[in-house]
């Protein structure tokens, strides 16, 4: 994970809306990026956050709102005169031209000298280390390297603003991996400011200093994926990112620092205050990795302990998942990592089992 | 082969082109060369054989090829009629290519980028053309370039012109003609070719700051360049031998080498003669294509 940007304020949208006919694809997104910070954009496919990427380029004019980058309003200047460079999810090489005429395409368009052109195009190869490959064609290169082209034309003219269009996704699973990181690095060294766009959680959560959760047009939460993961605002933002259990319920006692809710399965305690009123409906969100399971009733859980009876279990070699059926009926998803060779193997299928939770581990959403 | 026999069909099926090639292309054209190098017939023969039927001697007639780089009276080398025909019917062949191109890339630009649903519907329109008699279309031709003609007429309505001006019967009149039967055939490879290019390039190309137009030459054209070459090649190698269009709508003091190759074969009854000019203008045709594929071959 990246450094959260300190400062905000370099790239602004203000109400930014785009509608296609009647359909509303971006809906009053208001952002307000550091410089230097990689920021995600992230939710599922027609969400807005490509469109929302596209207008920051300048492929698409936002109906109404304002895109200041730097303090200054680009929301309808061309892609062509915008300091804003993309790297695309297809990468767009151009065929018929070699990685290094690739790498200086957008150089020589500015017209600077051909001495100046010659030395920014090699220390952009230098800096993906695909020096060695400058005379080939796209069509010869690999995936990953035909990625690191892609990046080195998007940094070559030395944008103000970054923008990442699913960055990793036309890489399969091992070298995306090992991609975000090196993608980030090199990002780091430049030092410009990125919004990415993505649809995997992961990658959004490797790279990006901060995550706008985005759902129908809307931006639904932005935070560091720290405050995503533990302190989702609401139910879609907690069931998009990673797992969870989500129990109904309502709130039977709301005191700053602690509330209790009944749920279904029993009454659930909570480590912090809704300021909500009294029997107000509200879920509680409890992600599957912090819940304690074993066939022994624990000692000394006064409170959140439950049991259940093991219907799934999915061995997944770092962790293992179960699938509990809790007394209600409800299912109840837990994940234990798999820390020694002889760590829970003793539960199995049909097992009665006591699952627990601490008060600080679930969080409590408002309907 | 394990392939081969596996499958016995395989050599058959590859074979039917091949066989098509020899009978309807190599053995005509062969034919050809051998009556290029005999003697004019007498009377009903258009041709005497290779071999001397009484004595059995072998002889090769030069003379035919002789005639068509120089005069038989012995002028100046490459300055006969022949010579100047071939030039003439390259030249305005290339022009009409070049007309073509200049016309054809638009629309086929246009349809490649037209919704996915309307395509095949502009496609039939460039193709419907052809659904009408070829001569009955450039008739047409005739009718609106004539002196009386329908442009004349609108042309003199709108007050531009005062008299009618001679459109019919010239080299412009041809190129038209021309242009206009063969702008399919340029349109359909160039089609072909740019509805498979990636548009997001010239998103890409406006990204890095290219502006539209520039981004037109430096990405479109190049990326198409082999829509480009077919259609410049299926328009101008029918178009250096075309006969029809430039004895209808063409001057008559501009013979083409297919008007000089016809009036060689049924006036003059020059049957040898008339055959060494077409191996000519195939040899001038396929050579330049030959050297231009041995090129490209490299390249790749």
């Amino acid at each position: 994970m990246a450094e959260a940007g300190t400062q905000t304020g370099y790239l602004v949208t203000e109400k930014l809306v785009k509608r296609f006919d009647e359909a509303v694809a971006v809906d009053e997104v208001s952002l307000s990026i550091g410089k230097g910070e990689i920021f995600a954009l992230l939710g599922s496919s027609g969400c807005g956050k490509s469109t929302l990427l596209r207008m920051l380029a300048g492929f698409e004019k936002p109906t109404s709102g304002r895109i200041l980058l730097g303090g200054q309003d680009v929301a309808n200047m061309p892609p062509y005169d915008r300091p804003v460079n993309m790297m695309f999810q297809s990468y767009a090489l151009f065929p018929h031209l070699n990685i290094w005429e690739n790498v200086a395409f957008g150089l020589k368009r500015e017209g600077l000298p051909k001495a100046e052109v010659q030395q920014r195009t090699d220390e952009m190869l230098a800096l993906v280390q695909l020096t060695p490959y400058a005379q080939r064609k796209p069509h010869q290169l690999s995936g990953g390297q035909q990625q690191r082209v892609a990046l080195a034309r998007s940094l070559a003219k030395k944008p103000k603003l970054l923008l990442l269009d699913e960055p990793l996704g036309a890489l399969d699973k091992k070298l995306r991996e090992q991609t975000q990181f090196e993608l980030v690095n090199i990002i780091e060294q430049v030092g410009v400011t990125v919004v990415m766009v993505t649809h995997d959680q992961e990658e959004a959560m490797t790279m990006a200093s901060r995550i706008a959760i985005m759902s129908k047009g809307r931006v639904l939460q932005v935070g560091t994926p720290e405050e995503i993961y533990e302190h989702p605002r609401n139910k879609f933002v907690a069931d998009f990112i990673g797992n969870v259990n989500l129990f109904a319920g309502k709130l039977t006692v709301d005191e700053p620092d602690r509330c209790a809710t009944t749920t279904a399965i029993g009454e659930v305690h909570v480590g912090h205050g809704v300021s909500g009123t009294l029997n107000m409906p509200v879920s509680i969100a409890v992600r599957p990795e912090k819940i304690e399971i074993s066939k022994a009733r624990p000692e000394g859980v006064g409170f959140n302990l439950f049991q259940g009876k093991v219907k799934e279990i999915g061995y997944l070699g770092s962790y293992t998942t179960y699938i509990l059926k809790a007394s209600d009926g409800s299912k109840v998803r837990v994940t234990e990592a798999n820390t020694s060779r002889q760590d829970l193997s003793d539960i199995t299928w049909e097992d009665d089992v006591y699952f627990w939770w601490d008060d600080n581990a679930a969080v409590v959403l408002r309907d | 082969m394990a392939s081969n026999i596996a499958m016995p069909g395989k050599r058959f099926v590859i074979g039917v082109p091949y066989v098509w090639l020899f009978v309807f292309f190599l053995l005509p054209f062969l034919i050809l060369l051998y009556i290029s190098f005999v003697d004019m017939g007498e009377s009903i023969n258009p041709f005497k054989p290779i071999w001397d039927p009484v004595t059995g001697i072998l002889s090769l007639k030069y003379e035919n090829y002789w005639t068509i780089f120089r005069d038989a009276e012995g002028g100046e080398l490459f300055k006969t009629i022949y010579i100047e025909a071939y030039l003439r019917s390259i030249w305005y062949a290339l022009l009409t290519a070049m007309l073509c191109l200049l016309f054809g890339y638009p629309f086929a630009y246009f349809i490649a980028r037209s919704a996915p649903s309307v395509r095949p519907a502009l496609l039939m329109m460039v193709m419907l053309p052809f659904w009408t008699s070829f001569l009955l279309r450039v008739y047409a031709w005739k009718g609106i370039l004539a002196d009386q003609g329908v442009l004349n007429q609108i042309l003199m309505g709108l007050g531009i012109i005062g008299e009618p001006i001679q459109m019919l019967y010239t080299n412009v009149s041809m190129l038209v003609g021309m242009t206009y039967v063969y702008l399919p055939f340029m349109i359909l490879p160039l089609y072909a070719n740019l509805v498979k290019m990636d548009f997001r390039l010239l998103e890409a190309a406006y990204d890095l700051g290219t502006s539209p137009f520039k981004a037109f030459w430096l990405v479109t054209v190049p990326l198409s360049k082999a829509g480009i070459i077919a259609g410049f090649m299926l328009v101008f190698i029918p178009a250096v031998g075309e006969f029809v269009i430039p004895s209808l709508l063409g001057g008559p003091e501009n013979i083409m080498i297919g008007r000089v190759v016809w009036d060689e074969m049924f006036t003059s009854n020059n049957w040898p003669r008339a055959s060494a000019l077409a191996v000519v203008m195939i040899l001038l045709i396929i050579v330049p294509l030959a050297i231009y594929y041995h090129f490209t071959a490299e390249e790749k």
